[in-house]
């Protein structure tokens, strides 16, 4: 046998290797097909056992001892308003923080500690971020058992997830960018607010869905603040007709989340409720969902303005 | 449009400031706050709707679910109206509620029987006595009774398979008091969950299945399972739980009364007043979600208490078995 191939044995080989690669797209195809379709399966089931209590009413009705009356009004109304208030807490932070440790910070062993912590933090079980917002901002803060109370809980849940995210977008802005910017004398905050963050939007944004799509589905830590499992009123609208226009009380007042409601539906004895709760699931699932379509659709408008 | 950096964050921080500048504005709004036990809550659910119809939303009752123990927490710090309650306040929340000044009544709404149930494919244990269910359920059985004729030899020769709820439950407390003589005294080697719907499936798939819980979820499932009566060797004979048993006392000592307690400050509004009337007038609404209404004679005492401004507990801090409501409602109060 000689050391050199003959020509034949390099296209039996190549022949190979390019037949391994396409079985590696079809089982990596499988997979994600396998994923989605478990996704797609969950919903369709969700959909199905639910299918009776869709509609308009469902929507627009407040939770009742009747399965057949009871709707997600307060529980969509409550889960929209949270959600809002994390997203408005927790984007700029997190923003802010990535763009300290991945601009600014020098690179010492303080910064590794805060980065190894801001890591770790993303693992922590959510009923500690739901002991520690019990505390201090129930309690200490006196915010009560308010809307705002669980927004920053689930913003502070959420927190390491943006902050992850952000650098990892902001790393990916190539370095011939920045250093572009410099030599034109550019300083620090120019360069980042110019340049690194209108081009790392994408990827930020994808950082906030994947928090917020988190958020929306707890239930651990807005049951240790607090929320309720009956309310039929809503809280004050947020825009108003006369002077302000904008109107601050929805932030203090009492809520409950689809979770909660999804919840305590599974748990009744009355096995009407459970249709009610597949309902509600299927409607959770929706909202992410349709929070994920539009945080897609705003990245791609950005995307569309950068031309490098 | 053209979103720019400033244009996302520099509302959103404005708005963040805002908020904790803005001021507090007073509810001119009458409200209710009730919290406490999952088990009472359907009961207040179907209360609070229909009050708050009846009142055309002047009043506004918002119900929370922290459990027994959490309901009284919260409301031995003031936070809350009324407390929800499965068993009755206990001797380290009376101590609570006195350390913060907290008054209160004790308005008994409803019963709950806790039913033992067994497969329907069971055709021997249709009747068992507590002496029967101790045997079973105590801790020193952990391990050592596996199959059913160990309970009783007439039983057959058959894997034993227990259902029943978690140790954070009240039913659990209550159940363990009332046949293990003793709160929480339970063999640990069952399935617990605290989710009764889990029970319900367990017993309905497994023949030889027995489990217990609330009267509600057996009220919700009997096509599918055999409520056990149960002899408690008084000479009553076997006993299961109907409507007219637990009202009349002889579904003992399984039978346990559901309370809410009053904050007397909050019973002094008249929403809060005008709401236990609403309660202690509609017994009715407590069948409607799969509860047992209590004698008619006993909500009016109830209400008399009530208004006679009768404080604390009759129990003193310890759950009593086996006691009918009438000799309940006669004792005196304990803060």
């Amino acid at each position: 046998m000689s050391a050199v191939m003959t020509i034949e044995e390099l296209r039996a080989g190549l022949a190979w290797r390019k037949n391994l690669d396409k079985v590696f797209v079809v089982v990596g195809l499988l997979i994600l097909m396998s994923c989605l379709g478990l996704l797609a399966l969950l919903f369709l089931d969700l959909v199905r056992d639910g299918a009776a209590r869709f509609g308009w009413d469902f929507l627009t009705q407040f939770p009742s001892r009747k399965a057949e009356r009871a709707g997600i009004l307060s529980a969509w109304v409550g889960t929209s308003m949270i959600m809002l208030v994390t997203a408005l807490v927790a984007l700029p932070i997190g923003v802010a923080a990535a763009i300290y440790l991945e601009e600014y910070a020098p690179k010492n062993w303080i910064t590794g500690v805060i980065e190894i912590n801001v890591t770790n933090l993303a693992g922590v079980p959510s009923i500690v971020y739901g002991l520690l917002a019990l505390g201090l901002f129930v309690y200490q803060f006196g915010l009560g058992q308010s809307v705002l109370a669980a927004g920053l809980t689930l913003a502070l849940l959420i927190l390491p997830i943006i902050i992850v995210g952000t650098r990892e977008a902001l790393r990916a802005v190539p370095k011939a960018i920045r250093e572009a910017a410099y030599g034109l004398g550019a300083t620090r905050w120019e360069v980042t607010k110019d340049h690194v963050l209108p081009y790392s939007t994408g990827g930020i944004l994808t950082g906030l869905i994947l928090g917020l799509s988190r958020a929306i589905g707890e239930t651990a830590p807005i049951i240790t603040i607090g929320a309720l499992s009956f309310i039929a009123f809503l809280p004050g609208s947020p825009v108003t007709g006369e002077f302000p226009f904008v109107n601050f009380e929805w932030l203090k007042s009492e809520f409950t989340a689809m979770p909660i409601q999804i919840f305590n539906w599974v748990s009744r004895p009355d096995q009407a409720f459970q249709q009610n709760a597949a309902a509600a699931a299927a409607i959770l699932l929706g909202m992410t969902l349709a929070m994920n379509a539009v945080a897609i659709w705003i990245r791609y408008r950005f995307r569309k303005k950068i031309n490098w | 449009m053209k979103l720019s950096w400033q244009q996302i964050t520099v509302p959103a921080l404005a708005l963040g400031l805002l908020a904790m500048g803005a001021p507090e504005r007073t509810h001119a709004q009458a409200a209710i706050k009730i919290d406490g036990s999952s088990t009472v809550f359907p009961i207040s659910e179907a209360y609070a709707e229909e009050f708050q119809i009846q009142k055309r939303g002047k009043v506004r009752v918002t119900v929370g679910v922290s459990g027994t123990g959490g309901g009284f927490k919260k409301f031995c710090r003031g936070e809350t109206d009324i407390a929800n309650a499965s068993r009755p306040i206990s001797v380290e929340e009376m101590e609570a509620c006195r350390k913060a000044g907290i008054k209160y009544m004790e308005v008994p709404v409803a019963f709950d029987a806790l039913t033992v149930v067994v497969n329907p494919a069971n055709t021997w244990a249709k009747t068992m006595t507590v002496a029967e269910l101790k045997k079973m359920w105590e801790p020193g059985a952990q391990g050592r009774i596996t199959t059913w004729n160990q309970v009783n030899p007439k039983f057959p020769k058959q894997k034993l398979m227990l259902f029943g709820p978690g140790a954070d439950s009240g039913t659990f407390d209550y159940f363990t008091e009332a046949v293990n003589g003793k709160a929480k005294a339970s063999r640990g080697d069952y399935t617990a969950s605290e989710d009764d719907n889990t029970l319900v499936q367990g017993v309905e798939n497994n023949k030889n299945a027995i489990g217990y819980f609330g009267y509600a979820y057996y009220a919700a499932h009997k096509d599918k399972m055999t409520a056990v009566a149960i002899d408690n060797g008084k000479g009553k004979g076997a006993v299961g739980p109907s409507l007219e048993n637990v009202t009349n006392g002889t579904y003992n000592p399984l039978s346990r009364p559901l309370f809410v307690y009053v904050r007397d400050t909050a019973a002094r509004r008249p929403e809060v007043r005008e709401f236990v009337q609403f309660m202690m007038n509609n017994g009715d609404l407590v069948s409607e979600v799969g509860y047992l209404p209590l004698p008619k004679s006993a909500y009016s005492l109830a209400w008399k208490h009530f208004q006679d401004g009768k404080l604390g507990t009759v129990f003193g801090g310890h759950a009593q078995v086996g006691i009918t409501i009438e000799k309940l409602q006669a004792l005196e109060g304990k803060l």
